[in-house]
């Protein structure tokens, strides 16, 4: 049986049932961060005292860190548009440079991570380092997530553009969705861990 | 629409998405400059939430096309933020001794 409205537009709400879906699947992202923001929040609230980040972090590893995330970003709405008008030399070299900004990212974090377990720094050690292994942990994780959607785009998903490019370029356009969140909960965890 | 009329908007959505990227690059200058200031904590925390949250606008706004987007989507934004702002509001009133427990 052929799942409806992958392609066609649902006449009830505007939009394929990709699209749609991908908004529910975010939504609940921003409950989910939200809720470890609130809980950084609370606990920084209820401290006697805060380090300021810099005291475990690197500010100019992050700030790159920031500039690769954003970049990479701006490489996914190319390759998307590359999609749309149907380059797929273009959408590959796009979508190729995101992958490797994602990795570029992971990288820098790797680095970040052992220095701080060099130093004898982990989750155990006091409240703000279990908040930001917390918090950026689980950023990495959605980091590496998106970067499978996007190698798999990239890869062996990429076989459905001579059959539908249409589709596959819905598929594009929803990963990116999903990119994007990634780089905006960066956005805010930046200033949050690293400068306040 | 015709497809002159579909690339033309896609060419302005790309030069918009460049200048995004130009304007998100700029302000992650002004945030780490905010921070070397060594500005007093309640301004430091004010510029720099400020700052993310108009970096934060602009990727979802621009990037995300929310720009422009159907209707049903700004409903299922419109919930989130009903739920996501209690959950970050209440427990850190409660942790400041703003809301009573029973």
């Amino acid at each position: 049986m052929e799942i409806p409205y992958t392609v066609a537009v649902r006449p009830d709400t505007g939009l394929n049932n990709g699209k749609i879906g991908i908004w529910l699947f975010l939504a609940s992202e921003v409950m989910l961060f939200g809720a470890l923001f609130a809980s950084y929040v609370m606990l920084r609230v209820g401290a006697e005292s805060w380090p300021p980040g810099a005291t475990y972090l690197s500010i100019p590893l992050a700030a790159f860190n920031t500039v690769v995330l954003i970049s990479s970003s701006v490489t996914m709405v190319l390759a998307w548009a590359s999609a749309v008008r149907r380059d797929f030399g273009r959408f590959r070299l796009f979508m190729g440079i995101t992958i490797l900004c994602g990795l570029v990212f992971l990288v820098v974090k790797y680095f970040e991570y052992t220095a701080k377990f060099h130093h004898g720094y982990f989750p155990s050690t006091n409240t703000f380092l279990a908040i930001y292994f917390t918090l950026t942990g689980l950023h990495g994780l959605h980091v590496v997530g998106g970067m499978a959607v996007n190698s798999w785009l990239w890869g062996p998903g990429a076989r459905m553009w001579k059959v539908d490019p249409v589709h596959f370029t819905n598929r594009v356009e929803n990963a990116g969705l999903f990119w994007h969140l990634v780089d905006l909960v960066w956005i805010f965890l930046f200033p949050v861990l690293y400068l306040l | 629409m015709d497809d002159a009329h579909d690339h033309a908007d896609l060419d302005r959505h790309v030069r918009a998405a460049l200048l995004v990227f130009g304007s998100l690059l700029v302000l992650t200058g002004f945030t780490v400059t905010a921070y070397f200031l060594h500005l007093p904590t309640r301004l430091a925390i004010t510029l720099a939430l400020l700052i993310a949250v108009v970096k934060g606008s602009l990727v979802a706004g621009w990037f995300m096309h929310l720009i422009s987007e159907k209707r049903i989507i700004y409903w299922v934004l419109a919930l989130t933020a009903a739920l996501f702002f209690p959950l970050l509001l209440v427990p850190t009133f409660t942790a400041l001794g703003k809301v009573a427990l029973p």
